[in-house]
């Protein structure tokens, strides 16, 4: 599955965890070169910030109220600017969504992918915790990576 | 005669007259005339091109001359020659002669001469002082001759619609107004005593003084100047008046048919065929209100559409026949509803009448049935005149229901019987301005896709007249299923409004706690902001920022600043009213230059610092608190700012000092959240330098007082404000504003301005004026204490976050790496100013480049 049909938005794709269970263990994890970022408490719930990565690319994170913390790309596809992570967190038909806060295009949280335009997506980062403290892999999975 | 089909060369039409028919003849046959067949030539009396006479009286409300407007022909196609009135036909040589003298030739000549109004030869009807109530230049000489009056009153001769509407125009302009009608009751064309007697206490309750009853027997003049100083009625009454405005009814202008040798009718008018076709000259054509047909003129704007509709079907070859006249009305005069249709008199031999008087709740309804009780014949509504658009459309049909069900009052969508217009057979009228049958509605909501009134509206033309017929409209798209929910969003079933009272009544402060008990779900970009609005309105204490709420905010509420397209931020303190001192401007300067900001003067009157980055907003706004300024709320939905001209400090027109008083009112709104956002302005005369009627709230200086104007709006649909109310004294005008501004925030939809708020609000204006000004829904004193409340409670929004390290932790780049600049961010020079480097507007998977980095400003 290429290009994921726009109203399916059942993606069962493990690319996130809760600070309860461990990290999946991907053989491709040990290849995956992770930094830490904060501590958990210090991101407040649904209200991203970013974070910059040793490449200096900057991701967009997002804690939900259920625990479960994402990493996405921060730059706004449609603009260019770097901005996801000040758009708002919801859900739509219970799928974790952050809205782009200039164009108000809504992404999902798990896999990047736009809802409002197939052709647009956000790289996502795969997140653990390791004691309190967030890390985040500096690989980009594109929702075709994910599903595909 | 026959038309002939298209010929080679075009024809020559020439229409006389550019009233409200004359302009509907013109656009029906240049819209179908593909093959221009016709050449057309309109001459025109009036200076101004037509104008929606039927809306004439809201000039006095504080509508616009250009609101009036109808539509523009295209003037590549249509020769419209203003000022030029028809003297003469001369039907020997298909010709007509011009004031100005010219010749016009015709091959089909159509008159759209319309009426004039019949002044009664009294004594003195025609002295100074008298006048008529017609057109647009009639509005004038009452305008002026009310602001002439000494004696502060005027009298209308007159109960009939005509009068009625001169009433208001009078009461609106500050006069002390009196009706003379002979009739026993007003409006006695339309209304039975039993409506005309509602309808005339209503009336009375408005300060309208009625005489019924009773004639005018003359008007007494100054022997001196010959002005009018008083009317005589029959019954012996005395009014001392220098202002008398005739109603007393129309005559048609049928002068040049009946020089022309025309047949007329006994009461006057062109007569026609029922094509509106001259039954004595087979190339001319009357339309309207000079058109005699079926034996009677009629003064009524819909029936003339169908007369032009005729006219401009015949002329292109086809079958028209004019329908026949439907003389149903429904109209608001003063404020009262009043509809009346189909046998409303009940002159069918054996007919019944069914009544329903409710004196308490002021409404009144007759049904007129047929002698078996199964046929509506017509009726009459005043007070609620909810029920006609459905009761209209029914004469001649079976009655769905028993007539004292149908004139119960009206609940939402369709009436108690559940009768609705879902029930209506598909060939019954739903406009009757437009003639718009139900089936083709629905055929435009089903097979074109029609989904909502202003796509009906543009596809069919129904609800584009009198706009009676909305409501019914809106029944449709619903029984189709396609009417929008008022559902905030997939979160939330409820509306805007209602959400407010739930968080009224439930004294719930979270989001979290609301979407838990009345919706599901986590939220989105809807409803977050939304419910953040509602919190904030309803407790100005509680800073935005605090705890949850942070992260309910949009883009430009959640830093307390407008984000700008390449990520920056835009700072803009409060200037109250546009008043500054050089010291405060300098600081200003200097803020920008040592962050390299952009300036830019905005059309609120104050300074826009722009191309900030968000870890800058906290230093910056210490520089400016320090120096005094605060949050000017540029990014909220909420009161941004209150324009001001000098006034009358320095201005030698100013009659008030609009700058102190534009500041007070910045200064008491000052962050008041709202729908939307408002903006507010203060003019110390009319000359209106400070543009205020295109605010949400508009204040303009008299010499009494100040005028205040609600419901404007510049932006995407600019509209108007109109007048709320005149001559308002300080206290009267701000408490006023107060209980304008919560009635607003409580009840508006989400992002609806307050132009769109109005526009749809139920009752409109009158309403407004009613629950705001006289209590009508008692909750004035609520409003009071809300506004109170905010007032008690407002705290500068920048100081907020500056005095707390939680919230001054968000104002990072990145949370790991709080004082680096995003290298993302960066920077171009236009004319000497920062702007940001147009930004690459990738679509595709953005690629993140490792250069990147390089970027920094
Ligand atoms: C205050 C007011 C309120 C009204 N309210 C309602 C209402 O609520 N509902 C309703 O249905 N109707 C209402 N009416 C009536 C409605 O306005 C008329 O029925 C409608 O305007 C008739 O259109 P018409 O084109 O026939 O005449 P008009 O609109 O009067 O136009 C005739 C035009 O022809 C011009 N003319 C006359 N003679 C010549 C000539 N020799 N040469 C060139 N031009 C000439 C006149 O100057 C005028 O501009 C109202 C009217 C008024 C005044
Ligand atoms: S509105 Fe009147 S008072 Fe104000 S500046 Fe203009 S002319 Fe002067
Ligand atoms: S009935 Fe007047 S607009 Fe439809």
């Amino acid at each position: 599955m290429s290009t994921p049909a726009r109203k399916s938005r059942k993606v069962t794709a493990m690319t996130t965890m809760t600070p309860a269970s461990a990290a999946p263990v991907d053989p491709a994890d040990s290849t995956a070169d992770w930094s830490a970022v904060c501590p958990l408490d210090v991101l407040p719930v649904e209200h991203g910030r970013a974070a910059l990565l040793p490449d200096g690319s900057a991701v967009a994170l997002f804690r939900l109220h259920t625990g479960e913390v994402y990493a996405v790309g921060n730059l706004d596809p449609f603009s260019g600017a770097p901005v996801i992570c000040h758009g708002i967190v919801g859900d739509r038909d219970g799928v974790p969504v952050v809205t782009g806060p200039l164009g108000k295009e809504v992404f999902e949280l798990a896999t990047g992918r736009c809802l409002d335009d197939e052709t647009a997506r956000l790289p996502v980062h795969d997140v653990r915790l390791t004691g309190r403290v967030i890390e985040v892999s500096a690989r980009r999975n594109t929702v075709e990576t994910l599903v595909g | 005669m026959t038309i002939p089909q298209h010929s080679e060369a075009p024809r020559k039409l020439v229409v006389v007259g550019h009233g409200m028919v004359g302009h509907r003849l013109v656009e029906a046959l240049d819209s179908r005339d593909a093959e221009r067949q016709w050449e057309v030539t309109v001459l025109a009396e009036e200076g101004r091109p037509a104008y929606d006479r039927v809306a004439l009286s809201s000039c006095f409300d504080g509508a616009d001359e250009s609101a009036l407007r109808l539509p523009e022909h295209d003037p590549e196609r249509i020769d419209l020659r203003l000022g030029d009135p028809v003297r003469a036909l001369d039907r020997e040589a298909d010709a007509v002669l011009t004031a100005s003298g010219e010749r016009v030739r015709y091959d089909a000549l159509v008159l759209a001469t319309g009426s004039r109004p019949f002044v009664p030869p009294l004594p003195g009807s025609t002295a100074p002082g008298c006048l008529v109530y017609r057109t647009l230049d009639d509005i004038d000489a009452i305008r002026t001759a009310a602001e002439e009056s000494t004696t502060g009153r005027g009298v209308v001769v007159g109960g009939g619609l005509l009068g009625l509407e001169a009433a208001n125009a009078l009461r609106l302009l500050g006069l002390t107004t009196h009706v003379v009608e002979m009739a026993p009751h007003l409006m006695a064309v339309q209304l039975d005593e039993g409506g005309g007697a509602l309808l005339g206490r209503m009336v009375g309750e408005l300060d309208v003084a009625l005489h019924t009853g009773t004639g005018t027997k003359q008007v007494v003049t100054d022997p001196e100047t010959g002005a009018a100083t008083g009317v005589e009625l029959t019954d012996g009454t005395f009014l001392e008046t220098d202002l008398v405005v005739f109603a007393a009814g129309v005559r048609p202008r049928d002068e040049l048919a009946r020089e022309a040798g025309l047949q007329v009718g006994e009461r006057g008018g062109v007569v026609v065929d029922e094509t509106c076709r001259s039954v004595t000259d087979p190339h001319v054509w009357a339309v309207g209100e000079v058109a005699c047909v079926e034996g009677r003129t009629l003064g009524l704007v819909a029936p003339g559409y169908a007369m032009a509709e005729t006219v401009a079907d015949r002329l292109l070859g086809g079958e028209a026949r004019f329908p026949g006249a439907d003389t149903a009305t429904q109209l608001k005069l003063l404020g009262v509803g009043v509809a009346s249709f189909g046998d409303a008199h009940a002159t069918t031999p054996g007919a019944l009448e069914v009544v329903l008087n409710d004196p308490v709740a002021a409404t009144y309804g007759k049904l007129v049935v047929s002698d078996d009780a199964k046929t509506l014949l017509g009726g009459i509504l005043v007070g609620d005149t909810s029920g006609y658009p459905l009761l209209r459309p029914l004469v001649g049909s079976a009655l769905p229901a028993d007539p004292s069900a149908l004139l119960a009052p009206q609940s939402e969508g369709g009436g108690a019987t559940g009768a609705g217009v879902a029930g209506l057979p598909d060939a019954a009228q739903i406009c009757s301005c437009h003639a718009v049958t139900k089936g083709e509605l629905t055929e435009a909501i089903t097979g074109q896709g029609c989904a909502d009134v202003p796509a009906l509206k543009s596809c069919t033309k129904a609800g584009t007249g009198c706009g009676s017929c909305v409501p019914a409209l809106k029944q449709l798209l619903e029984a189709a299923g396609v009417e929008q929910s008022t559902a905030l969003c997939e979160h939330f079933d409820h509306a805007r409004a209602e959400l407010f009272e739930i968080v009224a009544a439930t004294g719930i402060t979270t989001f979290s706690q609301l979407v838990a008990e009345h919706g599901r779900g986590r939220g989105c970009d809807v409803c977050k902001p939304a419910v953040a609005a509602i919190l904030a309105s309803r407790d100005s204490g509680t800073h935005i920022l605090d705890g949850e709420r942070g992260g309910l905010q949009d883009t430009n509420d959640r830093h307390l600043a407008n984000m700008q397209r390449n990520g920056t931020y835009s700072v803009v303190p409060r200037v109250p009213g546009g008043e500054i001192t050089p010291a405060r401007l300098i600081v200003l300067g200097e803020v920008a230059r040592d962050f390299g900001l952009y300036t830019k003067i905005t059309g609120g009157q104050r300074i826009d610092l722009l191309g900030a980055r968000l870890e800058e907003l906290p230093a910056i706004w210490r520089r400016l608190t320090d120096a005094g300024f605060e949050s000017g709320h540029a990014y909220g939905k909420a009161v941004r700012t209150v324009k001001s001209c000098v006034g009358s400090t320095w201005c030698r027109y100013g009659v008030q000092d609009s700058v102190g008083l534009a500041i007070e009112l910045e200064l008491r709104y000052r962050g008041l959240r709202a729908p939307h956002k408002l903006k507010a302005g203060v003019s110390g005369c009319a000359r209106e330098c400070a543009e205020a009627r295109s605010k949400d709230f508009g204040i303009i200086a008299t010499e009494q007082g100040w005028n205040l104007y609600v419901g404007g709006n510049g932006g995407f649909t600019p509209r108007h404000a109109e007048l709320l109310a005149s001559d308002l004294d300080h206290d009267t005008l701000v408490r006023t504003i107060d209980r304008f501004l919560m009635f607003y925030i409580r009840t508006a939809d989400r992002l609806q301005r307050t132009a769109a708020w109005l526009e749809n609000l139920e009752g409109g204006l009158d309403h407004l004026r009613a629950v705001i000004m006289d209590d009508s829904l008692g909750i004035c004193a609520e409003l009071d204490a809300a506004m109170e409340r905010h007032v008690a409670d407002y705290r500068d929004e920048w100081r907020g976050v500056l005095e707390d390290p939680e919230k001054l932790a968000r104002f990072t780049s990145f949370v790991n790496a709080p004082g680096t600049p995003d290298p993302a961010i960066s920077f171009a020079v236009e004319r000497e100013q920062p702007v940001p480097v147009p930004g690459p507007v990738s679509l595709g998977m953005p690629e993140v480049p490792a250069a990147e980095g390089a970027r920094a400003r």
